[in-house]
């Protein structure tokens, strides 16, 4: 097994695996066990990435050269393995949750959610392998058409709109905007490779550079930066594994992850330090976590409120990309990790939520502490990790983020930090709150899912398939408070 | 090496078939006898393209008669690649057409109809490859009168006012060349373009001379539908046969764009055609305004085909906009979009031939939930339609690198970004058919029965393998844009 084997894996597996996925869709239980099986490979094909350590040689591999100069190309580095690492172990738990969630609400066209899905994925591994921005940018694209059957699952009207406003939001930005600053880079620097200290310097100066950064950040749609963020709540109508992996993790993370690779690998640390022209975007995300928080607390709709937050805990990487200092983006780095693994833990919770109980309001949420205390439980967790509390992975990374917005100067930021935290406080601990320590709205129509009544409040959680992965995520945000010195040393080389 | 008299026969075989075709009046054996002409002609096509590229332009005397006094056939790598281009696009038609005829075209008619066909393969492949001004004139009437007649067989009655309206449009088009032709030969003396190349730059501020390149570059305009020209070509497109719009809509305007570039670059040369007339200038406006108009007109369609007719006026304005920029990688882009067009829009109309041919409709309200009951031939069409937005990985991506990237060489950011603010009017357009064909809830709510047919298997492996070709030449460009950058320098760079 040599790197370049692993990352045609990592790419090839899932998309092998939906195409057998869409050949056995008469089958639910072998489908659904194709499913597993890919994403425990891949999980494994990641894991002997991450473990070989080859990610200090910067293993490449070349694909194809469709235009004269330019390659479809990979390279292994420490911010694509980590999102490697982040979207294949979750992508095993997602797809348990997704088989027991689209089970017991008996949904529709299961075989193409399934299908999609791992397509999805594939796009998202070459994206976290991507080793120059054409590579980047054609994965990014067929990260977008693989969601939209995603979105529209439903089919509905609402979904049709929904998946408009979510094509068009993502290809606007990425047609006009990004690949318009891509084809302007390869005009002026000749490349396109993502290199260590950026490949911008002395081709571009003046308001320029600011104006091309500009133009990536807003091109890149999939960051959420506002205004180019009304795509995300939009999207919020898709079945709830879909919003928990990819919106959550895996649409969401590529977007700023895209940001944080161009800050690093096109622009370089350095050069943006130099030239101060990114401070204006950091501040523009800065005002996104702000908004997007006093947003999310006025939504009465639990996956609308979870999707603001995620709106909000992005610009944080952005923020901490644009701030331009070393630390600010091991803390950026860190923050995919951490608010990955949180914010899929809420939404599992709040499917969870609606398979058991059919609730979606956070008004009627009352007292379901007591029918779903592991839920609860778990989604008091990932909110902790979400605010930035210890013992929880969320504190570190907003401590990192922190340090950077000093080293850069910018304490104004340090106090947007501490605002948002206060906000996500207000808008997420009340629901734990509420649910453990008020009593039940009203006498739910307690249904089993067979349809039969039953006697008396009893504790009734969803299905153990949907539960354990839930449980596992909280668990997770513990985990990665105590191993977070990994992820710091794994991106350390980033801050050089 | 090849054998002497290929040039010849590669416009006397169809040429002879024709008339064989009418006289033997067999439905089955006219079918195939133009199938196997059409793929004969690719052959010869294909090898004398091989023996440009190996050893440059080749040169034969019709009749033994020398050139400028007899008709010279002259190929070089511009007209090879078009000769290319038009059998193939030939061929691929033939592959698909026996069903469609079959059904569409009544019994009586059909040996009629491959015999028109055969004449109109005959015209297009001699306006190619001939090098005689004259000739090009002769072969664009033979092409353009059996095209006429081929519209005029359209199931709607609305075909015959369309080929009579394509007819006075197109006849005016060839009387202004005409005209051109015979001002050009007052002045010169001669009608071969090698020739006429060499005597026109003494000839710099004659008048007459101005005048016959005015009248030329209209006359083709309108034969190429550059915008305002363009107005036979959406009813011509929507009411002829299903397989007539293929044939035309991969072949027609793009030869008539071919004898554009051979008259403007290789009988006048850069210098005039730029310098002392703004051809530049004008062609780009035009252009870009067809770009634009046709875009949004194809937006409010309610008839596919007549959508895709109004794609194809836009897609023209990209090519003409890659050649107004007069530079070699401009010419490069443009020819580069002439043969991934041909193959796109084939594509994209034989997905709608076999829609037709099951609904018996190609209105976009009765393709509801096509998609469900025809998967294969709305997959094609998905795929034919990324690739007019111009999704990485197919061929139309390629072409808009390109084209910015000229753009950009020679700073003009914003035609760069003109062409990806319309390229985001095809998304809307294409979406519109995705979403009807997917969705089966109509704006009222009901749902539509579905019926399941999918189209014959020949023609979906046809449609498929033109599919096949689009994302092929979105990968692997070695064929296409490293021929036509090549072409680009030397019709640039040099005269005939």
């Amino acid at each position: 097994m040599t790197a370049e084997l692993s990352m045609t894996l990592a790419i090839l597996l899932p998309l092998i695996g939906g195409g057998i996925i869409l050949a056995v869709g008469r089958s639910p239980n072998l489908r659904e066990a194709v499913t597993i099986v890919t994403s425990l490979l891949l999980f494994a094909d990641i894991f002997w990435l991450a473990q070989s350590g080859v990610v200090g040689s910067n293993p490449t591999m070349t694909w194809a050269e469709p235009i004269q100069g330019l390659t479809i190309a990979f390279t292994l580095e420490p911010l694509g393995l980590l999102f490697a690492i982040i979207a294949s172990t979750l992508w095993v738990l997602t797809s348990l949750y997704s088989i027991g969630y689209m089970r017991a609400n008996k949904e529709l066209k299961q075989t193409r959610f399934y299908t999609c899905f791992a397509v999805a994925i594939s796009a998202t591994m070459g994206i976290a392998l991507a080793g120059n921005l054409l590579t980047l940018f054609i994965f990014y694209e067929a990260l977008t058409i693989s969601t939209y059957p995603l979105v529209t699952h439903k089919g509905t009207l609402e979904a049709r709109n929904a998946g408009r406003i979510y094509l068009g939001i993502l290809i606007g930005t990425s047609i006009s905007f990004l690949l318009f600053a891509i084809i302007w880079t390869w005009n002026i620097a000749g490349t396109l490779d993502f290199v260590k200290g950026g490949i911008l310097e002395g081709h571009i100066e003046g308001p320029f550079v600011g104006l091309l950064l500009g133009m990536y950040v807003f091109g890149i749609g999939k960051a959420a930066l506002m205004p180019v963020h009304r795509w995300l709540p939009a999207a919020m109508v898709a079945p709830t594994p879909v919003s928990a992996l990819l919106h959550a993790v895996a649409v969401v993370k590529a977007g700023v992850f895209s940001v944080l690779k161009i800050a690093v690998y096109i622009f370089g640390v350095g050069f943006l330090a130099d030239t101060g022209v990114s401070i204006w975007l950091a501040y523009v995300a800065a005002a996104t976590i702000l908004i997007a928080s006093i947003i999310a607390m006025t939504k009465d709709n639990l996956k609308a409120r979870l999707a603001y937050s995620t709106i909000s805990q992005l610009s944080y990487v952005i923020l901490g990309a644009m701030l331009a200092t070393g630390i600010g983006v091991i803390g950026s780095g860190m923050h995919i990790a951490m608010h990955a693994v949180g914010k899929i833990t809420l939404f599992f919770c709040a499917g969870a939520i609606y398979t058991a109980l059919h609730k979606t309001e956070i008004s009627d949420m009352d007292g379901i502490g007591r029918l779903m205390p592991w839920t609860m439980g778990a989604f008091f967790i990932g909110a902790l990790s979400i605010i930035g509390l210890p013992p929880l992975g969320g504190a570190w990374s907003k401590w990192y983020l922190a340090l950077g917005a000093a080293e850069a100067d910018q304490l104004i930021l340090i106090a947007v930090l501490m605002i948002s935290s206060l906000l996500n406080v207000a808008y997420l601990l009340p629901i734990p709150a509420r649910a453990f320590f008020l009593p039940l709205k009203d006498e739910p129509s307690l249904e089993n899912l067979d349809g039969v009544a039953a006697p008396k409040v009893t504790r009734r959680e969803a299905p153990l398939i949907m539960v354990i992965p839930l449980c596992l995520t909280a668990l997770g945000c513990l985990f990665l408070f105590a191993y977070a010195g990994a992820i710091y040393d794994l991106l350390a080389p980033l801050a050089g | 090496m090849i054998p002497v008299h290929l040039p010849v026969l590669q416009i006397v075989v169809p040429l002879l078939s024709a008339p064989l075709v009418a006289l033997i009046g067999s439905r089955k054996l006219s079918y195939w006898i133009a199938l196997i002409v059409s793929i004969s002609a690719f052959a010869m096509s294909a090898d004398l393209l091989l023996a440009v590229l190996s050893s440059g332009p080749i040169s034969y005397a019709l009749g033994g008669w020398a050139a400028p006094w007899g008709i010279e056939y002259r190929i070089d790598m511009l007209n090879g690649f078009v000769l290319l281009v038009v059998s193939g696009m030939g061929a691929f038609t033939m592959m698909f057409a026996r069903q469609s005829v079959a059904a569409e075209i009544p019994d009586r008619h059909q040996a009629l109809f491959y015999a028109c066909y055969l004449l109109c393969l005959t015209g297009l492949l001699g306006v190619t490859i001939t090098g005689d001004l004259f000739n090009v004139f002769v072969f664009l009437e033979i092409s353009s009168l059996s095209s006429y007649v081929l519209i005029s067989l359209g199931k709607d009655r609305r075909a015959l006012t369309a080929a009579y309206n394509y007819l006075i449009l197109g006849t005016i088009g060839a009387t202004f060349i005409v005209i051109s032709i015979g001002l050009l030969y007052m002045v010169t003396g001669t009608l071969n373009m090698a020739d006429m190349a060499k005597l026109l730059p003494d000839l710099r501020g004659n008048s007459v001379v101005l005048a016959g390149f005015a009248f030329f570059i209209v006359g083709v305009s309108l034969k190429l539908a550059l915008f305002p020209l363009h107005i036979w070509l959406p009813n011509a497109y929507t009411y002829a046969p299903s397989v007539v719009t293929i044939f035309l809509a991969a072949t027609a305007t793009k030869v008539s764009i071919y004898v554009l570039l051979r008259f403007v670059f290789s009988v006048f040369g850069t210098d005039f055609s730029f310098n002392v007339v703004p051809l530049g200038e004008i062609l780009m406006g035009l252009a870009i305004a067809g770009m634009f108009i046709a875009s949004t007109a194809a937006i409010f369609q309610d008839n596919a085909k007549r959508m895709l007719a109004y794609s194809s006026v836009a897609q023209v304005g990209y090519i003409i906009l890659g050649i107004s920029l007069a530079t070699p990688e401009g010419v490069g882009a443009g020819i580069l979009h002439l043969f991934n067009h041909a193959i796109i829009k084939g594509g994209l109309f034989m997905a709608l031939a076999c829609v037709f041919f099951r609904t018996g409709s190609v209105m976009i309200s009765d393709m509801r939930g096509l998609g469900h009951s025809m998967p294969w031939t709305m997959a094609a069409f998905v795929a034919g339609g990324l690739s007019i937005i111009g999704v990485p990985l197919t061929a139309g991506f390629i072409s808009k690198w390109y084209l910015i990237s000229a753009a950009f060489d020679l700073g003009l950011w914003w035609v760069g970004l003109l062409i990806l603010l319309s390229s985001l009017l095809a998304v809307i357009y294409i979406w519109r058919i995705v979403e009807t064909a997917y969705f089966n809830v109509s704006d009222e709510g009901t749902v539509e029965k579905l019926v399941d047919q999918e189209a014959p298997l020949s023609m979906l492996l046809t449609l498929w393998a033109l599919v096949a070709l689009n994302v092929w030449f979105g990968i692997d460009t070695s064929l296409t844009a490293d021929i036509a950058n090549a072409i680009g320098v030397y019709l640039t760079g040099g005269g005939a």
